[in-house]
């Protein structure tokens, strides 16, 4: 018994992960846990973008493989922003000390 | 057969880490159920045909960044996320979120790219070879690989300038 | 049966796993007890002596002993992440073995799967280094979790050296992959076929590029990524208690202790691989070298004349027979080995083994000789030398392939 995957399945569950992502993006206080919640919606997207590259190879028979290219962009800009980003986290926990994100509150009218 | 078996594996094992990020009390279990979730990913990459880009996600996303996360989730040790009482509008924030979620996965269903298949018999086009994928990196895409090769050096002086000390 | 006859692939796949796993345990175990021996001849003192003949039960009653320990744990201690951490070492530690083959490919069972490797995948190298840059988390985890001061310091100064020497130990293995232009194992090995001077680091032959450079860099860094000396303040004794594993006990020491030896089989079977022609033999099968299948027999039978003398002249009472029954196990297998067809199917496991324990024992004997690094001189060593000798040699490699094109891969 063999059983094909359509694409469609793999789409569902790249959007399922990207709402999971937005909903920890809005309800989480610790700002790592915030930014780990914005790797999950980077981490959707990708897999949005390799099943589109398979879907595109199988209609067109050729392999197309710009969507993997862009995969590999999204990789290395993710990891260029945690670099950063965690070196902005630690400045702001030595400066405020505490990493609970309602602290930063700075600029708030 | 073992592809479907895989998938709803793998599917199930991606949800469940991101609901493990949500539910978790302290943040190295979220960055725990992070790595899961990405290991489960790599395995679906392999599934849909792109080996390279498993490998890659592994070593690059799960293997360095993570670690990077890990690490100061270690040093900046300030303990339990505190359950503070939740906004006014926490709950409508929740319901929209939901129901975002809920219409994108909608139209990606009905969707008519949807029909193509992944595996199976009916799938005949074989696995994306390193060897095609770097000769697209180094000749279409040359110059978005130079832009993020710069991007690496920024990032990098960026990390240093703001954890030096004030001398 | 019809279980066998319906998923062949399933069944073989099964066996390997299972007699890989077997032997891959077996043989952590010994090399500890090889480790113990070889270090107390450098020093000029007995090993383990007593527990069986020669100490060769030793492993045995460690492993005994280590079952019936207490398993204590940390009252303040984070419970996911103190039980994950020797598992999740454990486990990535064995399962890299499973990517490497031990013999050639063309030997094949049956059904048409190969006997001598579990799994043969196109992106092998990849896949290993994948499963290497894991690791780091099983020394992390271990470190924060305890809850305690030197294990939280050693596992984060481990970790973080880990990470750094990963570095180096990727770019030095480059070189290799660009004149082979693939990453899978068995065409690496293929590549370097030939006499002992074919193999990748020396590479004597018409259009092969030396990867010398690459093989020193590479075996440094795997020294440093096992955590061993003159790499191992994270975990000395008198530096840092007993670094990361400091408040584990019983079993999962154990576990940890095995991780750290499985990764060394790893890196070494890699090293063998890439630099020193994996099971290919250091002669070709031509000629008078065709008495070469007769090399792993003769040799057990060596070993089973030194066992039988050492029986006869040495051991005494129950060593005695325990030295008797290693003699006749060696004089069997040499017997066996002599047999032509079993004689040609072991010759690839038994060069592979025989290069494998080479490096382990270039590893032991490390550790017996070199005193440690400072945490300060390790980490600037790993960035400030060895990672620029890397880069140094993928880009002499690649000004090579450039400029000859007789250095080609096609």
């Amino acid at each position: 018994m063999t059983f094909a995957i359509p694409i469609s399945w793999y789409l569902v569950l790249s959007a399922v992960l990207f709402g999971l992502g937005v909903i920890a993006f809005v309800f989480k206080r610790n700002v790592i846990t915030i930014f780990m919640s914005i790797e999950l919606m980077l981490n959707a997207v990708n897999l949005a973008f390799v099943a589109f590259s398979r879907a595109h190879s199988q209609i067109s028979g050729a392999p197309n493989l710009d969507g993997l290219v862009f995969v590999l962009f999204v990789i290395v800009v993710a990891a260029a922003e945690a670099a950063v980003g965690l070196a902005i986290v630690i400045m702001l926990a030595q400066n405020r000390q505490s990493l609970n994100v309602e602290r930063v509150n700075l600029l708030k009218l | 057969m073992i592809p479907f078996f895989i998938f709803i594996i793998c599917a199930a094992l991606a949800v469940a880490g991101a609901i493990a990020l949500i539910w978790a009390r302290e943040p190295i279990h979220s960055a725990l159920a992070l790595i899961l979730v990405m290991v489960a990913l790599a395995v679906l990459y392999l599934l849909l045909g792109a080996p390279f880009i498993t490998a890659v996600q592994i070593i690059v996303y799960a293997g360095a960044i993570m670690v990077l996360f890990v690490f100061v989730i270690m040093v900046l040790n300030f303990g339990l996320e505190e359950r503070t009482n939740f906004s006014k509008l926490a709950i409508p924030g929740a319901i929209l979120g939901l129901a975002l979620m809920a219409e994108i996965a909608h139209w990606l269903w009905h969707a008519s790219i949807g029909r193509a298949l992944a595996n199976g018999p009916a799938a005949q086009v074989a696995e994306a070879s390193t060897r095609d994928l770097s000769e697209m990196l180094f000749s279409k895409y040359l110059f978005p690989f130079e832009a993020t090769s710069i991007l690496i050096l920024i990032a990098v002086l960026g990390a240093w300038v703001l954890a030096r000390k004030e001398s | 049966m019809e279980f066998i006859y319906q998923h062949p692939v399933l069944v073989a796949a099964i066996i390997k796993i299972a007699v890989l796993l077997f032997i891959v345990m077996t043989a952590l175990a010994y090399l500890t007890w090889l480790e113990r021996k070889a270090i107390a001849h450098i020093q000029s003192r007995w090993g383990p002596y007593n527990v069986g003949a020669h100490g060769l039960l030793q492993p045995l009653a460690d492993g005994i002993k280590f079952l019936f320990k207490e398993d204590v744990t940390p009252p303040a201690a984070d419970k996911v992440a103190y039980i994950l951490a020797p598992f999740l070492a454990l486990a990535l530690g064995l399962s890299a073995i499973a990517l490497i083959p031990f013999g050639p490919p063309d030997k094949l069972f049956p059904n048409g799967q190969q006997i001598y490797s579990v799994v043969d995948l196109n992106i092998g190298i990849l896949m290993l280094f994948a499963i290497t840059s894991l690791g780091v988390y099983g020394v992390a985890l271990a470190g924060w979790s305890s809850n305690s001061k030197y294990p939280l310091l050693g596992g984060l100064r481990s970790s973080a050296q880990m990470i750094s020497y990963e570095v180096s130990l990727t770019i030095s293995v480059v070189g290799v992959i660009l004149l082979a232009g693939t990453f899978n194992f068995n065409e690496l090995i293929a590549k370097q076929s030939g006499w002992f001077w074919h193999w990748n680091v020396l590479s004597i032959q018409h259009g092969g590029v030396p990867q010398i450079i690459g093989f020193l860099c590479y075996l440094t860094a795997a020294i440093a990524e096992t955590n061993r000396v003159p790499f191992d303040l994270p975990e000395a004794e008198t530096e840092l208690v007993a670094g990361f594993h400091t408040e584990y006990s019983s079993f999962k020491f154990a576990m940890f202790f095995m991780a750290e030896y499985a990764n060394m089989i790893t890196v070494s079977c890699l090293a063998t691989i890439l630099f020193l022609g994996g099971w290919l033999s250091p002669f070709p099968d031509t000629g008078i070298w065709h008495y070469q299948n007769f090399l792993p027999g003769a040799g057990l039978l060596l070993l089973a004349a030194y066992c039988g003398i050492n029986t006869i002249t040495e051991m005494r009472g129950i060593a005695r027979l325990q030295m008797a029954v290693v003699t006749m196990l060696a004089g069997g297998g040499g017997l066996i080995c002599l047999y032509p067809p079993i004689a040609a199917g072991i010759q690839g496991p038994f060069w592979f083994t025989t290069k494998i324990l080479a490096i382990l024992f270039f590893y032991i004997w490390m550790r017996a000789t070199l005193p440690r690094f400072r945490y300060d001189q390790l980490m600037s060593f790993g960035w400030k030398l060895l990672l620029p000798v890397s880069l140094a040699n993928l880009v002499l490699t690649a000004l090579a392939i450039i400029l000859w094109p007789v250095v080609t891969h096609a």
